[in-house]
């Protein structure tokens, strides 16, 4: 059995091959009837189980499946329209074909295809391997054996199971679909069931990077900034947290859980109230500019989200609020596992403290929590939250589409998908922000021993 | 004798204005979270006052949010059992995905091991709002929209994916004692029942309690699920509902009332469980 295993690894086709040759009638026939081979000889249940789930989706195929294949190529031919009812004497709007459920049920039909053929390749598995323990003359394990070896060898397929079926339904399926939905044009001027939709191929990819419409317009712009965002974010919180942790660190400073839980707690509170409050003070007619033009030390409001240039400074700085406490809960410990004697010999050759600090600190921590900072850039490119709740993006400008100057593509993604109900955009713009934190996540976490010696940990 | 003292001496100084800058630094960061609780206490109504102290203090806001009216519908009691009862059901079943997928990929070896963690972080790099309307058809040509099973759904589906804290701390368990008990003849789910479980009780009450926390903060999949029927909200997305840019001024008062309510309990959870988060997310690098 493992010689077939190791086979069917390196050619699948082989093995089906070999199969085919060496099984005799039963298993040649468990080819095109499933369960055949085990049913005959002596498997009685797991036989029954491989048939009727073959019926079944043979059922399933002829009378729905296929013309849900058929759908997924035109993805509807006739939209919505009106039609003269002669029983009436009037014109009726009659529904059309709704492109969007015809892609989703052909995805949905595409999966159960996929999921069937899993089924089928381990019914042919099945097969031979009842056959040549009937050979060998070993006994074969019934039902009860297979349900007991689900708690003993076969554990991860029983631990597996409920995770992976919600996986597939509720993370892959949609996944696949709005990926599909990139290559379409389904937009706010296609909207079901008003409206079809069909496949473009690769027209929103250049639309958004190489057509100069407002739309490309905005999205380098915006893929600009989130990067430098993604840039100060990770390194400002990351340095100053580091300094922060170090000061509370210091062997004179007494209370020291104490300082640590008040400055972690801006992150205990949970974003939406922390954020919308910061929002709030800081807003032309927040609390920070009436007390400020009460003390008379100004006479129009800041701009803090208001003005583009200031706006990006503000959501930065404010993410200083909750993303040095990540940093010093994060470093305080590595911190304190620095040799103390690089320290002190690098005091006995007269270093002062910013050069011990370039020297020793930074590389030792940034050495330990690499993969960390990869996740915090990446997060970063993503912080959602941060924005959305605190500029929503703003100000918004003519010169991008359906954007503001502090959005990042994430944020636009959403609005575009929220707001405007351009899905076609809106996925584009989400693989290619998958491409970009793919590239960068797997050039540099592939590099890290972490991911090369994941077994050798143990 | 007086190169000891100017030592000490600078030292004084140098503590001085360590003190100094911890005080100012954690005021900055305290005040906001300060100004929330006492503008809960408010009496004036308003989105801001040109004052910082309030001229009147009451407990209205807190009635209010338990009160509700035609004039004001936000039924916070409501929004808090519709969270209590998603978290409570999707806590359960994603702490039972998270910790059987970590155990599997820890400790049996079958050959979809390295691709479905390959899979799993491949999928983790798509923005996850990309898929948020697809995931929304899906619940409703299943027809549960606008109900509390879609939500419970939705927050521990992914949590066979969120798997690597407690795969790192399962490492951390020596293999000797799970293969001691094979020997002993234990399949390995009583391995997994007997002898896991029992050991890892930190790492437990750590999944346990993020994923009891997540449907507190979110407000995005909720507000695409749920629409307009905000009998269903949770607490987080009638809050945020509450404070939209029309009607900010007349309810910023019960918003911060809300907000204390809420986030006492969640800040509670999480500076109890800091030290797991802390080696939750160095863990791939740092070990033992």
């Amino acid at each position: 059995m493992d010689k077939l295993k190791k086979e069917s690894k390196t050619n699948i086709f082989k093995f089906y091959s070999k199969t085919f040759i060496e099984g005799d009638i039963f298993t040649k026939l468990s080819f095109i009837i499933m369960g055949l081979s085990n049913l005959l000889r002596g498997q009685i249940v797991k036989g029954l189980i491989y048939l009727s789930l073959e019926i079944g989706f043979i059922y399933f195929m002829v009378t729905t499946g296929v013309s849900k294949l058929i759908g997924l190529r035109t993805l509807g031919t006739q939209g919505q329209h009106m039609e003269f009812d002669e029983s009436r004497g009037i014109d009726i709007t009659v529904p059309g074909d709704n492109s969007m459920l015809f892609l989703l049920f052909g995805v949905s039909t595409l999966f159960i295809v996929a999921a069937f053929l899993v089924l089928w390749n381990s019914n042919v598995k099945s097969a031979i391997k009842a056959q040549q323990m009937k050979q060998a003359a070993k006994k074969l394990p019934g039902f009860i054996d297979d349900i007991q070896s689900l708690f003993d060898k076969n554990l991860h397929m029983s631990f597996l199971s409920l995770p992976v079926i919600g996986i597939l339904l509720l993370t892959v399926l949609p996944l696949i679909f709005m990926i599909t939905i990139a290559f379409t044009n389904y937009d706010h001027n296609h909207q079901p069931p008003g409206n079809l939709f069909t496949w473009v191929g690769l027209k929103n990819f250049d639309t958004i990077l190489l057509s100069g419409e407002t739309i490309s317009k905005t999205f380098w712009p915006i893929l600009g900034w989130t990067i430098i965002w993604a840039i100060f974010a990770t390194i400002l919180n990351y340095i100053l947290g580091m300094l922060l942790a170090m000061l509370i660190n210091r062997k004179d400073i007494k209370f020291k859980g104490l300082w640590r839980t008040l400055f972690v707690l801006s992150i205990a509170v949970p974003q939406f109230v922390s954020l919308l409050i910061m929002r709030n003070i800081l807003a032309d007619q927040g609390a920070l500019n009436m007390l400020l033009k009460e003390f008379g030390l100004i006479e129009k409001s800041i701009p803090f989200f208001t003005n583009p240039t200031l706006a990006r400074i503000s959501v930065i700085v404010i993410n200083l609020w909750i993303g040095i406490p990540h940093t010093l809960l994060i470093t305080t410990g590595i911190l304190m596992n620095i040799p103390e004697d690089l320290y002190e010999s690098a005091k006995i050759d007269g270093a002062p403290p910013f050069i011990m600090f370039f020297k020793i600190t930074l590389p030792y921590v940034i050495f330990v929590t690499t993969p960390y900072l990869i996740t915090q850039f990446i997060g970063n490119i993503n912080n959602f939250n941060v924005i959305y709740l605190l500029s929503a993006g703003g100000p918004n400008t003519n010169e991008y589409y359906q954007a503001g100057k502090t959005d990042l593509l994430v944020t636009w993604l959403y609005k575009l998908t929220v707001d405007k109900k351009d899905y076609n955009y809106a996925s584009t713009i989400g693989i290619l922000v998958f491409v970009i934190s793919a590239t960068f996540a797997l050039s540099v976490y592939r590099k890290t021993s972490a991911y090369n010696n994941e077994e050798e940990f143990q | 004798m007086s190169k000891i003292k100017s030592i000490s001496g600078k030292r004084k100084t140098v503590n001085f204005f360590s003190y100094i800058l911890l005080i100012v630094l954690s005021a900055i960061w305290i005040m906001p979270l300060f100004y929330v609780v006492l503008t809960s206490f408010r009496a004036e109504p308003g989105a801001a006052t040109p004052y910082f102290w309030p001229k009147g203090f009451t407990l209205k806001n807190y009635y209010n949010l338990f009160h509700p009216t035609s004039s004001m519908p936000y039924d916070f009691f409501l929004w808090f059992k519709n969270t209590f009862i998603v978290a409570v059901f999707s806590c359960i079943l994603a702490t039972f995905y998270n910790l059987a997928t970590a155990y599997v990929m820890s400790r049996l070896r079958f050959k979809m091991r390295k691709p479905y963690m390959n899979i799993a972080l491949i999928l983790g790099m798509f923005p996850g709002f990309m898929s948020m309307i697809a995931v929304y058809y899906i619940l409703k040509s299943l027809g549960i929209t606008q109900s509390l099973v879609a939500l419970v759904l939705v927050y521990s589906s992914g949590a066979g994916l969120n798997f690597y804290i407690a795969k790192g701390f399962f490492d951390t368990i020596p293999k000797a004692l799970d293969e001691a008990a094979w020997i002993d003849g234990a399949t390995k789910f009583q391995v997994f029942r007997k002898l896991t479980v029992p050991l890892s009780k930190p790492i437990i009450v750590y999944s346990t309690l993020t994923a009891f926390l997540a449907p507190w903060m979110d407000f995005i999949f909720v507000s695409v699920i749920m629409g307009d029927n905000h009998k269903k909200y949770t607490v987080a997305l009638g809050l945020f509902k509450m404070i939209d840019a029309k009607q900010v001024n007349q309810y910023f008062t019960m918003f911060t009332a809300g907000s204390v309510l809420v986030s006492i309990p969640i800040a509670l959870l999480f500076i109890s469980m800091q030290r797991f988060y802390v080696s939750g997310v160095t863990g791939g690098s740092v070990k033992g």
